[in-house]
């Protein structure tokens, strides 16, 4: 396709991606619309959380994608990362307590749906479950009000309750024009908030 | 000042001392006195060997000699830094940020003091720049080295912290700027545990060298005052330096962090 007729039909989607690829994975391309969820499947090593990081510019590799037609290379790193936003399987803190994490703190109301206890944000991270920390991690992603979220396991240590919980709030974040690329091990909920559902199979992606 | 000469047969008594190590290692069974004995007969030859080149250096007065002596022991020390973390940057990156660094640190640390406290004549006179670089390189590989350790450490620890932190649009420099500022820290405590220990628990060695060689007490802490001052600019800019070269090797024009470029 010619430049110009590529950036043309970027424009009409929220996120368009073309030949990404890199060590594990690609050349992958998808695109998604607002309110859509891309939930890919795979086994362990297929390089989903690779697909992520490439999405989210974090490894080197080849490919380029658009933002509602603004091309990738065309702005700098951290303003696209802050519009299409990774959420990492394992959670990375940098300060000793919670609230550090967060740029306005989190009314009371938005800890609840989450199901975080009010007293969170004076915590130390290391004093938080694995489960609270994946859901402290969600949210300080969502605090961005992110056109993309990249996520990967987002509720992998959760138990069930939270599971819903933090289901829901992805759901009401896709009715609110978000939209997802969402890696996940557990094919019920690769269902259950999957617009759209591929398999990541030999650096490919196939619907599943 | 005149000062107190040594003769050889002066050094004799003294290297009974090696002697007593040795015994003491064969009574009590230590399996040393091989490694004291060559220890200190290495120690007595490249001493003695410096000593020559250095009285030749300085009899020949030569500005291009002075600059190659100094230069070489440059080298030797970026070397060192490199060498020293357990984890190295890829494709030469610790010699890189070593050799940078030191003589950055180096140069700019010893011109400041010939040109305006020491002020030999000529202002490059190598009995004053050759042991002046000397002595401020030993401490500015050591700040170098102890940066480095720490920022190249750190960085693959905190992997998740910092990509956390770019994955939410933060700039390079502001995740990476805990560890600088760790690092930094780290190269500088030697110098400034150095500073305040100075005359309590021990007497810095310069010091005790003038005041044996029949220097005034006065004039040699001078001296001191001088060294620790220009030590600990020395040290100041190569912490900061290595750690802020070495960070930015670790990023890409996409501010990403690349772990790849570090081996170890």
């Amino acid at each position: 396709m010619p430049r110009e007729a590529e950036r043309l039909n970027a424009e009409e989607t929220l996120l368009r991606a073309a030949g990404l690829s890199g060590r594990l994975a690609g050349p992958v391309d998808f695109s998604l619309d607002a309110g859509e969820c891309l939930a890919i499947t795979g086994r362990s090593g297929a390089g989903k959380t690779l697909l992520l990081r490439m999405v989210a510019d974090l490894d080197p590799h080849r490919g380029e994608a658009w933002l509602r037609g603004a091309a990738r290379s065309a702005m700098p790193a951290p303003v696209w990362r802050r519009q299409v936003v990774y959420s990492a399987a394992e959670s990375g803190w940098w300060a000793p307590r919670v609230g550090a994490h967060f740029p306005s703190p989190p009314g009371p109301e938005r800890l609840a749906r989450f199901g975080l206890r009010d007293d969170i944000l004076e915590a130390s991270v290391a004093a938080c479950s694995t489960g609270e920390r994946q859901r402290l991690a969600l949210l300080r992603a969502l605090a961005l009000t992110p056109a993309v979220l990249l996520l990967d396991e987002p509720t992998g240590a959760l138990d069930r309750e939270s599971v819903a919980r933090v289901e829901a709030v992805l759901r009401d974040y896709l009715v609110a024009g978000g939209a997802m690329l969402l890696v996940t091990h557990d094919s019920g909920q690769a269902e259950r908030l999957g617009t759209l559902q591929c398999r990541l199979h030999e650096g490919a992606l196939r619907p599943a | 000042m005149t000062p107190v000469s040594l003769s050889v047969p002066d050094l004799g008594a003294a290297a009974l001392l090696i002697v007593l190590d040795a015994a003491l290692s064969l009574a009590l069974g230590l399996g040393l006195h091989r490694q004291v004995t060559v220890a200190a007969a290495r120690m007595v030859v490249q001493l003695v060997l410096v000593g020559l080149v250095l009285r030749t250096v300085f009899a020949l007065g030569s500005p291009a000699l002075t600059l190659a002596v100094v230069l070489a022991m440059v080298l030797i020390a970026a070397r060192e830094v490199a060498a020293r973390p357990e984890r190295q940057l890829g494709r030469f990156g610790n010699l890189l940020v070593g050799a940078v660094v030191v003589s950055l640190a180096t140069f700019l640390t010893t011109m400041l003091a010939l040109t305006t406290a020491l002020r030999p004549h000529p202002w490059w006179q190598p009995r004053a720049a050759i042991p002046l670089a000397g002595i401020i390189l030993g401490n500015v590989l050591n700040a170098a080295s102890l940066s480095l350790d720490s920022l190249l450490g750190g960085v693959a620890r905190e992997r998740a912290a910092i990509e956390a932190r770019l994955a939410l649009g933060e700039p390079f420099r502001d995740a990476i700027r805990p560890l600088v500022r760790e690092a930094a820290r780290r190269g500088l405590l030697p110098i400034v545990n150095q500073m305040s220990a100075a005359g309590l628990v021990t007497l810095p060695g310069i010091m005790t060298g003038q005041i044996l060689g029949g220097m005034d007490p006065m004039q040699a802490v001078r001296y001191q005052i001088l060294l620790m001052f220009l030590l600990a600019g020395g040290s100041g800019l190569a912490a900061a330096g290595v750690a802020l070269f070495a960070s930015r090797l670790l990023s890409d024009a996409r501010q990403r962090l690349r772990l790849d470029r570090l081996a170890g």
